[in-house]
């Protein structure tokens, strides 16, 4: 695999592709967890189907219409949860199907033979391309500014976002912006593991993380070397065994988790 | 004479239902204001909205005689403990360096040392020191509670508004929370939202009891009809334990809704 990654291009794309995956997880991975959004993240990622369908049927890179359509239904998504509180979660479901079937229908209604939509829905590391990287590492570099510009009011917004707005701070903007790198984040997983399989990636290395750390700083940065591990781990075993990319860094991370359950002994990450 | 508080026909509806209907309320600089009322009756909706945390749907609020906005600095807040995720990945020191934010985003934004020496004494004035670097999922109720208090305290504030601070405790640090309040009321306002009744004999100096319309505001011995009329339920539920403190003859001169 070391000789593959001096020679073929597809490797180094997919060990840059798990990369930045890795670091975005780490980062959004922590807060959707502690911020108790993970179904809600499923959703939005379940919901971006419907760009790519439609960027089949309008003959455009299916990865620029899922940005615009994932982009759209964060934003609606987090202002739904806004008026509702409670009850979100019979909407995030509503999404997650709407977008999906909607995906389906445009699919449908491109002309020719059906696209090959697998690699969108589970992932594929070891076709990424050159573009998709690039992509990816900028909304990482992205990403990355945002959280650590703001760290400190993150992690205020994050534990109590009623004292933030009682000092005086637009709570709203910074949720908001959290909905938008969410759905960042999403495109940047789509091509790793896939729209199905995100919500794996996302919570696996920070819950991880949160076994061994109680400081949200170093959580993030664990995170981020537990995403690392696991991407790479699952990278290695497709590359040898042959097997489905996403599944298999899927697989190894729910593996590393439960080891790490058994290893630690303590129950705080299940929440 | 400005007020600390001034609530103006504050009306709160949920979704169809009036949780606070046509509220008016004073609260004189330096008072010790207890807020009681039957739960649900628009305790903590009324503390959210001098807060500004819920939109009213008419009237208007202000904290010394100044919009909500311009008064953020001058204004301490201590939720309830329940709404806390008690797993969340932050120290004692981070929580109350939170109030050191200021009201504007800076990028990059460090705490100054002054910031952290500023929490740090306050964690010592509250006896919580040797928490300072705990997560706070290792801490009691009352310990919470107090670093909250803390964490109200480190914004400097000139009024104190807390959510039940002691719904989620036990009696010695019901009676230790209360003291110190008294003792932070020699120099700031505090409200208070609690179902507390013992509290209200011996510590506040003064009460308003809500149950979606204010019933009374003013001295703290309230007659058995207020009570009557803003619980709905028989009186020794209330005055359980301070029978005749709590309810002493009435009084004229409160201003009875």
């Amino acid at each position: 695999m070391i000789e593959a990654l001096f020679n073929y291009q597809f490797m180094q794309n997919a060990l840059l592709g798990a990369t930045m995956a890795s670091i975005v997880c780490g980062l959004i991975g922590t807060i959707i967890v502690e911020k108790k959004l993970v179904m809600l993240s499923g959703g939005i990622a379940h919901t971006s189907f419907g760009g790519i369908g439609l960027g089949y049927f309008l003959g455009v890179e299916p990865i620029y219409t899922a940005f615009i359509f994932i982009i759209f239904t964060s934003l609606a998504i987090a202002r739904i949860n806004r008026k509702l509180k409670t009850g979100s979660d019979t909407l995030i479901g509503m999404f997650w199907a709407l977008g999906m079937a909607l995906g389906i229908l445009f699919i449908a209604f491109t002309p020719g033979y059906p696209p090959d939509i697998s690699s969108y829905l589970f992932g594929d590391i070891l076709t990424v391309r050159r573009f998709d990287v690039l992509l990816m590492i900028i909304l990482t570099v992205a990403i990355v500014l945002a959280i650590s510009s703001l760290f400190n009011y993150w992690k205020a917004y994050l534990f109590d976002e009623g004292f933030l707005k009682v000092l005086g701070f637009n709570s709203r903007l910074l949720e908001n912006f959290l909905f938008v790198m969410i759905g960042l984040t999403i495109v940047i997983l789509i091509r790793v593991v896939g729209i199905i399989l995100v919500i794996a990636l996302l919570t696996a290395p920070p819950a991880t993380a949160r076994l061994y750390t109680a400081d949200l700083k170093k959580m993030m940065l664990l995170a981020i070397a537990f995403s690392l591990l696991f991407t790479l781990s699952g990278l290695t075993f497709s590359y040898y065994l042959d097997l489905p990319s996403g599944a298999v860094i899927i697989i190894a991370s729910a593996i590393f988790y439960a080891a790490s359950i058994l290893i630690k002994g303590k129950n705080t990450a299940i929440q | 004479m400005s007020y600390a508080v001034e609530v103006e026909n504050i009306t709160v509806k949920y979704g169809g239902i009036e949780a606070l209907k046509n509220v008016t309320l004073k609260v004189d600089k330096g008072a010790f204001l207890g807020i009681i009322g039957p739960n649900g009756g628009g305790k903590t909706t009324l503390l959210k909205v001098i807060l500004g945390l819920v939109e009213p749907i008419s009237g208007q609020v202000k904290v010394f005689g100044q919009s909500l906005k311009q008064a953020a600095d001058k204004i301490g807040y201590v939720p309830q403990i329940s709404e806390f995720d008690r797993n969340f990945p932050i120290s004692v020191l981070d929580v109350v360096l939170m109030a050191r934010l200021g009201g504007k985003f800076s990028l990059f934004h460090k705490y100054s040392k002054a910031d952290i020496a500023k929490a740090r004494d306050i964690l010592a004035e509250l006896n919580l020191s040797q928490l300072a670097d705990r997560q706070i999922g290792q801490l009691s109720g009352g310990q919470l509670q107090r670093v909250l208090i803390a964490r109200g305290l480190a914004v400097e504030p000139e009024i104190l508004l807390l959510d039940e601070p002691t719904a989620n405790v036990d009696a010695s640090s019901t009676s230790q929370i209360y003291t110190l309040l008294k003792r932070l009321n020699q120099t700031k306002t505090i409200i208070v939202v609690t179902h507390d009744m013992a509290a209200v004999s011996s510590y506040f100096d003064s009460l308003a009891c809500l149950n979606s319309k204010l019933y009374h505001h003013g001295g703290k011995e309230i007659d058995q009809e207020i009570t009557e009329q803003v619980f709905g339920c028989p009186v020794d539920l209330i005055a359980h334990g301070h029978p005749h403190r709590v309810f002493a003859s009435h009084q004229a001169g409160d201003h009875n809704d």
